[in-house]
């Protein structure tokens, strides 16, 4: 626009052959901005539905599948301890800091949500999770008032229990007990056992924590050893108690919650726990992925295969690939011979016998399903048939639906249509000399057809098989009211994980391995058919 | 194709073998529709032919299940709902598709390719992913859970507006191809206006693609099951809801009753199509 001027002004050798448009603009500027517009136009009818589309669908598809990678389940509950677990080497148990973390995080009020998803999210990866952490929930708020209570606890369960104590007890009256550990003699005799239903069973953890001060206290290996000559030697399983806690005290004293969580599920103790939980910390997770090929982290983190009984997906996609190249076959061998007949009948004919190709193709699928299901099921209208005509007795009648044949029938009939059609439009190009020069040419009516027919309808079955594959492949209502058990397909699976089991990552995970195949089948349609010459009807 | 005189006798043969096995096939894809429609009239709650209806006693036939059917608040529920989304979501299919196709039509758009894709992907990708992705949208658009349209009407019919989309886009460009654009200059030229040129000239000559377009997409839309299955409530239940829930929890012949109106309306809907189509290739002037 700028140059629109020049030409009068500074006319040099080039621009004085410029044409120019009545109004002095050159032509090359006009034309050009003459095309921007009409883009622009073209555009703006289009904007409207892409817009559209964009926001209510391919948004929505891109938010789907992001969730079978976001993995914001551990982070949102327990920041902090995933957090520290990142520093963590993985081979010793972590620190006590996060232990505390852990403590702390789990126990919080106002969480308890946020915990409940990071449970159900860690029992993807380990079934015992969901349990663990409900369990630790509970417990953690009464191992942060008093940890060495719950590390004792932890160390020994014996000292959880009513018998240590009542013995403990009645020992404090002892001259000899009092002199070794004086402070716990003197709170034990305040401590009132009774014997009163309601009276307490094990004392405070005021009495725990005296009793451990003077049992890690430094030279009172004399102390013990007159407790334990006491209670009559190391036999005594109180005695032993007393001498292994005496003997561990130091450790316990640096990690009592290590000891304590120890004492809620030993698995705490246990570092697999911990790896597991570190694994899924991340924001992003391939475990969905690697679940859906039946693959999963063990504890170092490599990727193996999941548990013989875990492993249903790889076998699903192949079922759901079988079953698709299945129909698709049987569509192939039944399309073939009616969509050459329509072609070579003359119009009048091949008109009336195409609207029953259409009739079936513009009728619901919620009905072709309940006529099949009418049809085939053991007291259906097939059945009969074949009673009647003494093929099969009472006893013995087929079973023919709520299985894979019945899953198999349906599919082929819903999806014929889609392959008679292109068949017959190729079929209908094709023309009928081709076959003559071969027969006057000496090939039989076998031999003319195998090589000369078939070979010019290839494009045709390949935009059929590609169309109804795509279709079968992710098929949802038929396998899922005809399928029973056997004949559910991967769509099944991925409705199970959305509306039961409310694993969504795992759906999303299915479901954008499903959408990749169905993409890369579909790019090879456009390839070989062109997506905007698809027919329809 | 008559049998030509010279067929030795192995093709004769063949020849009735080969319409025979085109009959069966032909028995195949029509007869599981028409045989509920007998069924549907049956006098005893089976789905079965009784030995009185093969005897074709009157006592045999009744309309009980019809009547069941006018009777029952749910299904007459259903139907109105069907037609309400069906209705709602082709007319804003039918439109946005129509006006995305004369700009789809046009040369001169940049990354034709890409746009197209993009526009027809409802079709492509398995409903099953579609209706999970719509349910999760719709709960909470872009976060918001306020403005959620799950379990509303005009949720359900944005969605299969979105599904109903792609048809429209196909038949509409399909009949643009055709399109003589110097109509258009001939009609500008003599002083018609854009709106004028589009109602006048482009609309009528591209009418029967457009119709059979929102005839696709109202089909769509009122056979869809997965979508409602999904992100519909109670009070949005549809035709194929209905019998979704009537085929997997107390399969009664009423579905049957139900069943044969749709193959009626589906019958309607062939015929409509295989009109206009008809009127679209004289219009066009392609000789059948």
């Amino acid at each position: 626009m700028v140059d629109a001027a020049a030409p009068s002004s500074a006319p040099t050798a080039s621009s004085t052959r410029d044409l120019v448009t009545a109004d002095g603009t050159p032509l090359k500027v006009a034309l050009a901005r003459a095309t921007r517009l009409s883009k622009l136009r073209a555009f703006l009818l289009v904007a409207p539905l892409l817009l559209f589309i964009l926001v209510s669908f391919i948004f929505p598809i891109v938010q789907m599948l992001w969730r079978s990678i976001d993995n914001p389940e551990v982070t949102d509950a327990i920041p902090r301890t995933a957090a520290l677990l990142e520093d963590w080497n993985g081979e010793d148990l972590p620190s006590e800091q996060v232990y505390a973390a852990l403590i702390e995080e789990i126990s919080a009020d106002g969480m308890r949500q946020e915990i409940g998803r990071m449970g159900a999210r860690l029992n993807y990866e380990d079934g015992g999770f969901r349990s663990l952490i409900n369990k630790t929930q509970r417990g953690a708020g009464e191992i942060s008032e008093s940890p060495i209570q719950y590390a004792m606890i932890g160390f020994d369960e014996a000292w959880e229990k009513q018998d240590t104590w009542a013995e403990l007890d009645a020992l404090a009256e002892s001259p000899g007990f009092a002199a070794a550990f004086p402070a716990t003699a003197e709170k034990l005799r305040a401590w009132e056992t009774g014997n009163s239903p309601f009276a307490e069973k094990t004392p405070g953890a005021d009495v725990y924590e005296t009793l451990f001060e003077e049992l890690s206290g430094s030279g009172n290996s004399t102390d013990i050893a007159q407790v334990v000559s006491l209670l009559g030697g190391t036999d005594n399983p109180i005695a032993d108690l007393i001498q292994r806690t005496a003997a561990n005290a130091a450790e316990i004293k640096d990690r009592p919650l290590r000891f304590a969580l120890g004492g809620v599920d030993k698995d705490w103790n246990d570092t697999a726990t911990w790896k597991v939980i570190k694994a899924v910390s991340p924001p992003v997770t391939m475990s969905y992925y690697l679940n859906a090929l039946d693959r999963t982290y063990d504890a170092n983190g490599n990727i193996v295969m999941q548990p013989e009984w875990k492993q249903i997906y790889v076998d699903l996609f192949l079922k759901t690939i079988y079953v698709s190249l299945g129909v698709t076959l049987c569509c192939i061998v039944l399309a073939y011979p009616i969509a050459h007949l329509l072609a070579i009948l003359p119009a009048k004919h091949s008109n009336l016998l195409l609207i029953l190709v259409l009739l079936p193709f513009w009728t619901s699928l919620l009905v072709r399903t309940t006529s099949w299901i009418v049809l085939l099921q053991s007291q259906g209208v097939v059945n009969d048939v074949l009673f009647f005509l003494g093929i099969v007795t009472d006893e013995s009648r087929l079973q023919l639906i709520y299985n894979m044949t019945g899953t198999v029938i349906a599919m082929t009939h819903i999806l014929l249509p889609f392959m008679v059609l292109p068949l017959y439009s190729v079929m209908k190009t094709i023309s009928p000399s081709y076959l003559r020069a071969a027969r006057s040419l000496g090939a039989n009516p076998l031999v003319a057809f195998v090589r000369v027919y078939v070979p010019q309808t290839v494009p045709g079955i390949g935009a059929g098989s590609i169309l109804v594959f795509i279709l079968a492949i992710g098929y949802y209502i038929t396998p899922a009211l005809v399928g029973g058990q056997d004949g559910q397909l991967i769509s099944n699976f991925i409705a199970y994980h959305m509306q039961r089991s409310l694993n969504w990552g795992m759906a999303a995970a299915l479901g954008t391995v499903l959408l990749a195949g169905v993409l890369a089948m579909y790019w090879l349609y456009d390839r070989l058919v062109g997506i905007d010459n698809m027919k329809l009807g | 194709m008559a049998i030509p005189v010279y067929a030795g006798p192995l093709e004769r043969v063949w020849y009735y073998l080969y319409r025979f096995i085109c009959g069966c096939i032909f028995l195949f894809l029509i007869l599981p529709i028409l045989v509920i429609i007998p069924l549907s009239f049956n006098a005893e709650p089976y789905f079965t032919f009784t030995p009185e209806m093969l005897s074709f006693d009157s006592a045999g036939y009744s309309m009980r299940w019809y009547q069941d059917m006018v009777n029952n608040e749910q299904w007459l529920h259903a139907l109105k709902n069907s037609f309400i989304i069906g209705i709602c979501s082709t007319l804003l299919a039918t439109t946005l598709g129509t006006v995305a196709a004369l700009g789809l039509s046009r040369a001169e758009l940049p990354y034709k390719g890409l746009i197209m894709g993009l526009l027809l992907s409802p079709m492509i990708v398995p409903l099953i992913i579609t209706a999970a992705a719509m349910f999760f949208f719709y709960s909470a658009p872009f976060g918001i859970s306020e403005i959620a349209l799950a379990k509303t009407y005009l949720g359900v019919i944005l969605a299969h507006a979105a599904l109903g989309t792609p048809f429209v886009v196909i038949t509409v460009t399909a009949t643009l191809v055709g399109f003589d654009r110097n109509l258009i200059r001939a009609a500008n030229n003599m002083g018609a206006d854009n709106v004028t040129t589009f109602f006048k000239v482009i609309m009528p000559l591209i009418l029967p693609g457009v119709i059979s377009g929102a005839l696709f997409a109202f089909v769509t839309s009122f056979d869809e099951v997965v979508v409602v299955l999904f992100m519909a409530g109670f009070e949005q239940r549809t035709i194929p809801r209905q019998m979704w829930s009537g085929i997997r929890e107390q399969i009664s012949p009423t579905i049957l009753a139900v069943a044969t109106l749709l193959v009626l309306i589906s019958t309607i809907l062939l015929a409509t199509m295989e009109i206009l189509r008809r009127r679209s290739d004289r219009l066009r002037g392609i000789k059948n």
